[in-house]
Formats: C-alpha cells, sequence, structure tokens
C-alpha cells in the first residue's frame, strides 16, 4: 500500500459523470418546485364562466361583476356617450381601431362589443393592473374642459374612453381587454364564454 | 481564583478543545482592530443588526396568531391589535421595525458613499451589501400584502404587474408569481411563506457573508486611510483599537439611544402620519375597487416617481430597475484616488449634494399624485439621479483632491 499512485484519470471520470447525472438530476427536480407556482386545477377551475342580469341596468350605469377574481364592467351606453366614441381618432387615441387590443373578433369594431349599447370589459388597467374609475360626466375640475366622459386610473393617470380606448401620452399601452361573451338573452350576457366555447 | 472563576475557565477550556470559540472571539470581537476615528455614520451597521434581530422575533410571535388566508387575515391582524395580549405592540414594533430598518439601511449605505467605502478593496463587501439590499426590498413588499388591506392587495396587485411588462414571457410570469389570474388567497399564502422563511434566511445568510467579507479586509474610516498600511512592532495597526470593549461600549451607547428613540415612535406614533402605516390599508382587500390615491410606503417611493415618470410602460419598468441596480456597480464608476470626501473636490461633494436632493426629491414626488408639473419635476429628479452614477468615471476622475494624510486624523 506503500506506492499507490493517485490514479487522476479515474477521479476525473467519476467527477465528471457525476457532475453530469447529478446535474441532470437537479434540474428535473426543480421542475415540481418551479411548477408549484402554476395557477392550481382549483384556481383554473373558479375560473369558470359567469352568467350576469343586465335587464336592470339603467342608461348610463355601470355594473361590476367578478369573474376569475377580477372586475368585470358593464356599461349600458346611452346614445350621447356613443357620439363621444365618434369624435375621438388616433390625434388623440393611440390604437383607436383596436387593432394593437385584446378583445375577441366580434368586439374589434368603433364601439369595441357586439350590441352598440352594451359595452363589456375587465376592468383593469393594462398598465399596471390598477382599477380605473369610471367617470361618465363629461368636463368637470378634476378631469379637464375636453374630458368627454371614460374612465380614469388613479394610479399612474391613464385616461380612456367610454369603449375603453386608450389616450395618447399615458402609460396604458393598449386599450382595456374585452373578455369574451355572449348574450344568452336579452337580459342575460355570460361572460368567459362565446360561441366559440369557453374560454 | 476562586472555585466558581475556575469552574468556568475549565468550561471554556472543555468547549475550545471541542469548537474554535476563543480564536472566533479574538478574530471577530477581542483581537478586531477597526479604525479609532469612527464617527456617527459608523453606528448605523450594528443598528440594521440591531433591527433584524427585533423584525426576527416579533416576527415569530405575530406568526403565532396570524392567519394566512384571504378570508381571515385582515381579521387576525385586528385580533392580535385588540385581543391578544401585548399584540399591539408586537405588531408595532413590527410594522415600525420595517421602517426603521429602511431608515438604518439608506443612512448605512449614505456613509459609504461618503467615505467611498466601496472603492478597492472593498468592493465584494459593497456588492453583498447591495444584495441584502434587494432582499431587504423582496420581504418588505412580501410583508406589505399580509395584513391584506387595501394598499396590501392593490400594491401587490402594481408590483407583480411589472413583471408582466417584459416582453414574450411577462405575462406568464405575472401569472407564476401570483399563481392565479389576480392576487388571490394563493398568493397571499405563498407570499406569507417567502416572508417567515425564504427572505429572512436569505437576509441572515447575505448579513454572514458581509460581516465576513468585512472582517477580512477591514473597516474603512472618514479618512478613508488604509490603518493595515501603518503597523506597529507588535503587528498591530497603530490606527486601530479592538472592537471589544472599544466599540462594542460605543455600540451600546448607540443602540440605546436608538431604541429610546424607536419606542418613542412606536408608542406616540405608530403610523407616523400615514407614513410607517398607510389610512387605506385600515380598509379589507376588495379586489374590484382600487383606492383613490395608491403609493407604495416611504422607501420605495423614489423608484416609483421613476416609474411613474416614463410615459412608456416596459422603459418605465427597466429605468426604476435600473435605478436600484445601477448602485452594484458603484465601485467601478468611482475613479477617484482618494476615498473620503474630506479629501475630494468640488465637482464630487456638488454631485453627492444634487444625488441626496433629487434622491429625497423623488422620495416625495412618489407620493403624490401625477400632475403634469409633478411629472416634469420628476423626470429632472430622475435626470439627475442617473447622471450621477453615469457620469461618475468623468467627473471623479476630473475632480481636484487634496493630499490624503498616511494616518487618520483627530476630527
Amino acid at each position: 500500500m506503500i506506492d499507490n499512485p493517485v490514479d487522476v484519470g479515474r477521479r476525473r471520470f467519476l467527477t465528471g459523470t457525476t457532475v453530469v447525472i447529478g446535474g441532470l438530476g437537479a434540474a428535473v427536480a426543480s421542475v415540481p418546485f418551479i411548477s408549484s407556482f402554476q395557477p392550481s386545477a382549483r384556481a383554473k377551475a373558479i375560473g369558470a364562466p359567469v352568467s350576469v342580469d343586465i335587464g336592470k341596468i339603467e342608461p348610463g350605469q355601470r355594473i361590476t361583476q367578478k369573474w376569475r377574481g377580477q372586475p368585470v364592467w358593464i356599461v349600458r351606453r346611452t346614445a350621447v356617450m356613443l357620439d363621444t366614441l365618434k369624435a375621438l381618432d388616433g390625434d388623440t387615441l393611440r390604437d383607436p381601431g383596436s387593432e394593437e387590443s385584446e378583445q375577441p373578433g366580434y368586439a374589434t369594431n368603433a364601439w369595441r362589443s357586439t350590441k352598440e349599447e352594451y359595452l363589456v370589459l375587465v376592468g383593469l388597467c393594462t398598465h399596471l393592473g390598477c382599477s380605473p374609475s369610471f367617470i361618465p360626466e363629461a368636463g368637470g375640475e378634476t378631469m379637464g374642459n375636453d374630458w368627454v366622459g371614460g374612465f380614469f386610473c388613479p394610479c399612474h393617470g391613464s385616461k380612456f374612453d367610454l369603449a375603453g380606448r386608450v389616450y395618447k401620452g399615458f402609460p396604458a399601452p393598449k386599450n382595456l381587454i374585452v373578455p369574451p361573451y355572449r348574450f344568452e338573452t336579452d337580459t342575460r350576457v355570460v361572460i368567459g364564454e362565446d360561441e366559440g366555447g369557453a374560454a | 481564583m476562586n472555585a466558581a472563576a475556575k469552574q468556568l475557565t475549565g468550561l471554556r477550556d472543555w468547549v475550545d478543545e471541542r469548537f474554535p470559540l476563543v480564536q472566533l472571539w479574538n478574530d471577530h470581537m477581542g483581537q478586531y482592530y477597526a479604525p479609532k476615528n469612527f464617527n456617527f455614520w459608523y453606528y448605523f451597521g450594528v443598528l440594521s443588526i440591531v433591527v433584524l434581530a427585533l423584525q426576527i422575533l416579533t416576527g415569530i410571535w405575530l406568526t403565532m396568531n396570524y392567519k394566512p388566508d384571504a378570508e381571515l387575515a385582515f381579521a387576525s391582524v385586528e385580533y392580535i391589535m385588540r385581543d391578544v395580549e401585548w399584540g399591539w405592540l408586537i405588531r408595532y414594533l413590527h410594522s415600525t421595525g420595517a421602517s426603521a430598518f429602511f431608515v438604518v439601511v439608506y443612512l448605512h449605505m449614505f456613509r459609504a458613499l461618503l467615505y467611498g467605502s466601496y472603492q478597492k478593496p472593498r468592493e465584494l463587501l459593497w456588492v453583498l451589501g447591495m444584495f441584502t439590499y434587494l432582499a431587504l426590498m423582496a420581504e418588505a413588499f412580501l410583508g406589505y400584502l399580509l395584513p391584506w388591506g387595501q394598499m396590501s392587495f392593490w400594491g401587490a396587485q402594481v408590483i407583480v404587474s411589472l413583471f408582466g411588462a417584459i416582453p414574450f414571457v411577462g405575462e406568464t410570469l405575472s401569472l407564476w408569481i401570483r399563481g392565479d389570474f389576480v392576487v388571490s388567497d394563493i398568493t397571499l399564502n405563498r407570499f406569507f411563506s417567502l416572508h417567515v422563511i425564504a427572505v429572512p434566511l436569505a437576509i441572515v445568510g447575505l448579513v454572514f457573508l458581509h460581516i465576513i467579507a468585512l472582517h477580512e479586509v477591514g473597516s474603512n474610516n472618514p479618512d478613508g486611510v488604509e490603518i493595515k498600511k501603518t503597523k506597529g512592532p507588535d503587528g498591530k495597526p497603530l490606527d486601530g483599537i479592538p472592537f471589544h470593549p472599544y466599540y462594542t461600549v460605543k455600540d451600546f451607547v448607540g443602540v440605546i439611544v436608538f431604541l429610546i428613540v424607536f419606542a418613542g415612535v412606536v408608542f406616540f406614533a405608530p403610523e407616523f402620519g400615514g407614513w410607517f402605516l398607510e389610512a387605506n390599508n385600515f380598509i379589507p382587500a376588495n379586489p374590484l375597487v382600487t383606492p383613490d390615491h395608491i403609493v407604495p410606503l416611504w422607501y420605495f417611493t423614489p423608484f416609483y416617481a421613476i416609474l411613474r415618470a416614463v410615459p412608456d410602460k416596459l422603459m418605465g419598468v427597466l429605468l426604476m430597475g435600473a435605478a436600484t441596480n445601477i448602485l452594484f456597480l458603484l465601485p467601478w464608476l468611482d475613479r477617484s484616488p482618494v476615498k473620503s470626501i474630506r479629501y475630494r473636490g468640488p465637482i464630487f461633494k456638488s454631485a453627492l449634494t444634487l444625488f441626496v436632493i433629487s434622491f429625497i426629491s423623488l422620495g416625495y414626488l412618489g407620493t403624490q399624485n401625477p400632475t403634469n408639473v409633478l411629472t416634469w419635476m420628476a423626470r429632472g429628479f430622475s435626470v439627475i439621479y442617473f447622471g450621477f452614477f453615469l457620469l461618475m468615471p468623468f467627473y471623479s476622475k476630473m475632480d481636484s483632491t487634496k493630499p490624503v494624510p498616511d494616518r487618520v486624523t483627530d476630527k
């Protein structure tokens, strides 16, 4: 046992193979820990569609409904409100045609809804997710004389018109999101589901 | 020597044969030589350790009654405040401790700016400290969700949404952090886990590394003179004094004075006019309504003001991230041949003054509603903030300097 030369090649082989196998093992073992942060089956199930009675909304009124834990607004727009949308264009709005914003195909139009009268929006700012305030009245001290009514985010000052389209010069990058929805009857709307199925 | 003392010495020797007790004591206390000219600014290191210990102690006690459940969390905090014996005190110690932590850490970092304590050979010491600072920011953010008030909820919603600005993977990443489509019970539960276990462990580990690195290179001092360069015949630095008993006694006095002030806040102004505990956080979280005026707590507002000053989502998030992370580069941005502000020229002194003014102003602007004028002011101060760092390689090099003495001065 006196002259027992160090077998460097063998040591290197053992180190190399254990590092490779151990590294692979560590990488695979990290999968459950990282995946465990994903929404659980229960969290996904709570995202099921909700049915809302819209028969009692007064013209010009907004109601708020919870869907997937998020506020969803339904606004019954008056003819005056719809007229304000026509006056706004690319000079003041960032994406007037909603080409770069999120909405189902049937809501990609000037009023961003299937029926002109009813606007359905996810009530979270596309900037950092605060819920904007509904300020339907035109003008006013806080909003200024050129305000025609819409939504105002108190967190970082983004402004949206009565179709949820964002004004230029504010941090929100896109128009407010329109969720998938369909009319079950004339007075009942289902949020989170459309003719194409559940979202 | 009486019998009791003999037994005690015997016990020490018994331990010392099995664990390097005496050696550890001498290396880090009894024979750790620190410069003899430490001043007021050198209190804030030890004070941050005191606050860390306080946060861990009060945190353990809060955990005994707090419920990390969206249905129960808000009420359990009120239960601690009203029904648990001394619960109000433990909770106020913890909430005041959070703000006090940032006060002492910001002053500790400012000390490093004043005396060039991040310069060679203390680059790694500074970098370890910066990691601790980032971990502390994460810890404060995670903990702020736990009372489940309106500010907790919407603050978390905004900060998690920041990650959504990252191109391509952003939205998936936000969803992954929240574990749900919005901040929810799931988010609260995991933030609780991270706040009480993961991040505190990381902070304690980083503080340990920070102190090991400090004791390896030795402390800087208000003159920026390396005391190890001038040693006496016994091999000890001539301008150094043993940490114990000289600085343990000095620090004890500082800790007591700090605790008096701290207790004053805890007992007489625990909400500190809305700066330490915000009024909106006394309203339970409502995922459907954002409060009219949401602001982060004061220690994040400088960075928040930078975020808001940028009219583009991704650029805003990037600049806010850069504003904290640029501090990592400080040791390599500063090209001055001298460390301490005492021997620096007028350019550095002006730059540092402007930096402090812009940092405090941004902190103030971050708490205000963003009007046009205030947004433009925030833009101006953001430019100064970044200018301080980005132009440092130039102005710190061309600035005039005074000759640095070989030994520390008595000032």
